[in-house]
């Protein structure tokens, strides 16, 4: 009879464990992804440099596109009008893939992404003579974690100063 | 540097014995050939003017043992315990008691002996077929003493040869890049091996970033992807002088070269606009001629053997698929037409396959297809693999494969694998640092 009882807590404690657990996971997978992704492509901001107040450095990509999002758009107008405001700098787009690629169409697939941003400059007024082109492919990434949160942090366009 | 060193083959005895061996390399190495590597007999005198000059106690032993890891490597051969052998190597060299062998079960016995001639090295060794009781083959080699590790590379070759009937791949090279350092930050540097992982040696220093290094099927130059001065660009380095210069005069990015079989030109990509097109480079009068004008990405372009054709990865159906063109542009087919994106492929050497990388689910794999996309066959899956590249008699494909990193992003290596073309003989091929983008070498001799 003991032993019986004992044998149902055991089964409640282990019950508990698995419910708590399983809140635990859930709870963990939503904060990291709500807010942060929409479809596959990064919303978030821990990674984001600022080339000056409100003026975001980096855009994001879905897995294998180089289509500029409407916050992507948001954040390069932005960009373009602070260029604008500061002539003498030079910028040097660099554009990025996730580790889930193989290495060369990777190194295609980052100068196609920098390139979209370097268009959309130009059609707000930036002159190419201005902007340099350059991919990393996957060698950069900037979270070196194998999940989707951090693979859409590295599907990047950054735009860094030249000079 | 390996032009250099000349090696005397000299064959003792002709070879035309009708061998009763055959191994049989097309199917799973389920059975391999049991047979015995007797260590190279070595008179005292030679041994220790060997000892003097190499620092190795008995250079005889050590040459078997090259011989005996190379054919065990090959998954095609099982070398014998030599606790178990009966036959001093001195005497099965002259004479083997076959019934010895026959014994522990050996099919085949390696047997030789070394000595020092006029500060050269003499290694001769012979082949015999234990149930036949006859001699297969014999040869002599004199060369430099430092050149020890090759002798046993060339004799395992020739003896893949004779009991396969197709040429060994264990006189060869691999180039690659040693990755070291975050995943964040990596510091890649080329580096040079053996086939069997010896003599490793750094080309460059780690300063900038390194990828694709390439062998010119032809001589030892190689071609590879380096970010000096923050320009990605194809360059060519002689590894023997160590000199090395750009490849072209491009306006951006160029990428994934390789050689074309006769090792005249160099073949590669180069971007510009969102665009990738293929290109070519004569490396003698520099002529540079674009191959492709597509406005979608082409990239990782790859000669079939007789350079009549090119196969190479585009994304102009809108996702990554192999196509195969003529050498000139024209003709252009897809031949990739499985579920996922197909990536990498690499002619091989006999020209009957196409190697590749595979993604599809989320997950990597390596395998082949008939030059037309036919018989689609994959080899081995994982979390991340790619970029398969030929040994030179086209049996083995070398790769890189990197893992999973947990949850806070630590735990992540790359390293160098290799398996067969049937699917078989899966192996990690040991470097001292990770590794990755590995290329193998044509056979330096013969």
């Amino acid at each position: 009879m003991r032993l019986n009882k004992i044998f149902k807590n055991t089964l409640l404690v282990l019950a508990a464990c698995l419910v708590l657990s399983a809140c635990a996971t859930k709870k963990e997978v939503a904060t990291d992804i709500q807010g942060q992704m929409q479809g596959d492509v990064y919303t978030g901001t821990d990674t984001v440099e600022y080339l000056a107040d409100g003026v975001p450095d980096r855009v994001f990509f879905a897995t294998n596109e180089s289509i500029l999002t409407t916050a992507s758009r948001e954040t390069l107008r932005a960009q373009a009008a602070w260029l604008r405001k500061n002539p003498n700098i030079n910028v040097v787009l660099e554009g990025h893939a996730d580790e889930r690629g193989t290495r060369e169409y990777n190194l295609a697939l980052g100068e196609r992404r920098a390139n979209a941003a370097k268009d959309y400059l130009m059609t707000y007024g930036i002159s190419s003579d201005r902007i340099t082109v350059l991919s990393y492919g996957k060698e950069r990434p900037v979270d070196s974690g194998s999940n989707p949160l951090a693979w859409s942090k590295n599907r990047r366009s950054v735009t860094v100063k030249a000079n | 540097m390996i032009k250099k060193i000349l090696i005397f083959v000299l064959i003792l005895i002709p070879v035309n014995a009708n061998a009763l061996i055959e191994v049989d390399i097309t199917r799973g190495n389920l059975n391999p050939l049991p047979l015995a590597v007797s260590p190279l007999s070595i008179d005292e005198v030679s041994r220790k003017s060997f000892e003097k000059i190499l620092k190795k106690e008995n250079i005889g032993s050590e040459i078997s043992n090259i011989v005996e890891n190379n054919l065990r490597t090959s998954g095609l051969f099982n070398p014998l315990d030599k606790k178990a052998f009966l036959q001093a190597p001195d005497i099965a060299n002259l004479k083997p008691r076959f019934e010895d062998w026959n014994l522990i079960k050996a099919q085949a016995l390696i047997t030789g002996k070394v000595n020092y001639i006029d500060d050269k090295l003499r290694v001769e060794f012979r082949l015999w077929d234990v149930l036949a009781a006859k001699e297969m083959m014999a040869l002599a080699f004199t060369t430099v003493p430092n050149n020890w590790r090759r002798v046993g590379h060339i004799i395992s070759d020739k003896v893949y040869e004779r009991l396969t009937g197709e040429k060994g791949y264990f006189d060869t090279r691999i180039i690659y890049v040693s990755e070291e350092g975050p995943k964040t930050q990596r510091i890649k540097k080329l580096a040079i091996m053996d086939q069997d992982g010896a003599n490793n040696k750094f080309l460059t220093l780690g300063n900038e970033l390194v990828l694709t290094p390439r062998f010119n099927p032809a001589s030892q130059m190689v071609t590879y992807l380096s970010y000096f001065k923050n320009m990605p660009r194809v360059y060519l380095l002689d590894i023997e002088t160590g000199t090395q210069e750009v490849v072209g005069d491009f306006p951006g990015m160029t990428f994934a070269p390789r050689f074309s079989p006769d090792g005249k030109k160099i073949i590669m990509s180069f971007a510009k606009d969102g665009k990738s097109d293929i290109y070519t480079m004569d490396l003698e009068n520099r002529i540079v001629e674009k191959i492709t004008n597509h406005p979608s990405i082409d990239t990782s372009p790859s000669y079939s053997p007789d350079g009549k054709y090119i196969t190479f990865n585009s994304d102009r159906s809108g996702y990554q698929q192999i196509y195969v063109m003529k050498n000139d542009g024209s003709d252009v087919k897809r031949i990739s037409f499985g579920n996922g994106l197909y990536g990498t492929p690499v002619w091989s050497p006999r020209g009957d396959l196409i190697a590749f990388t595979k993604l599809h689910k989320g997950k990597f794999y390596i395998g082949v297809m008939r030059t037309d996309g036919s018989g689609e066959r994959l080899l081995t899956e994982n979390y991340y693999q790619e970029a398969p590249s030929w040994s030179p008699n086209g049996r083995v494909l070398i790769f890189y494969r990197e893992t999973k990193t947990n949850s806070k992003g630590e735990g992540f290596s790359a390293k160098l694998w290799s398996i067969d073309l049937t699917g078989y003989n899966e192996r990690q091929i040991k470097t001292p640092t990770d590794a990755s983008d590995p290329s193998w070498s044509s056979l330096l001799s013969n």
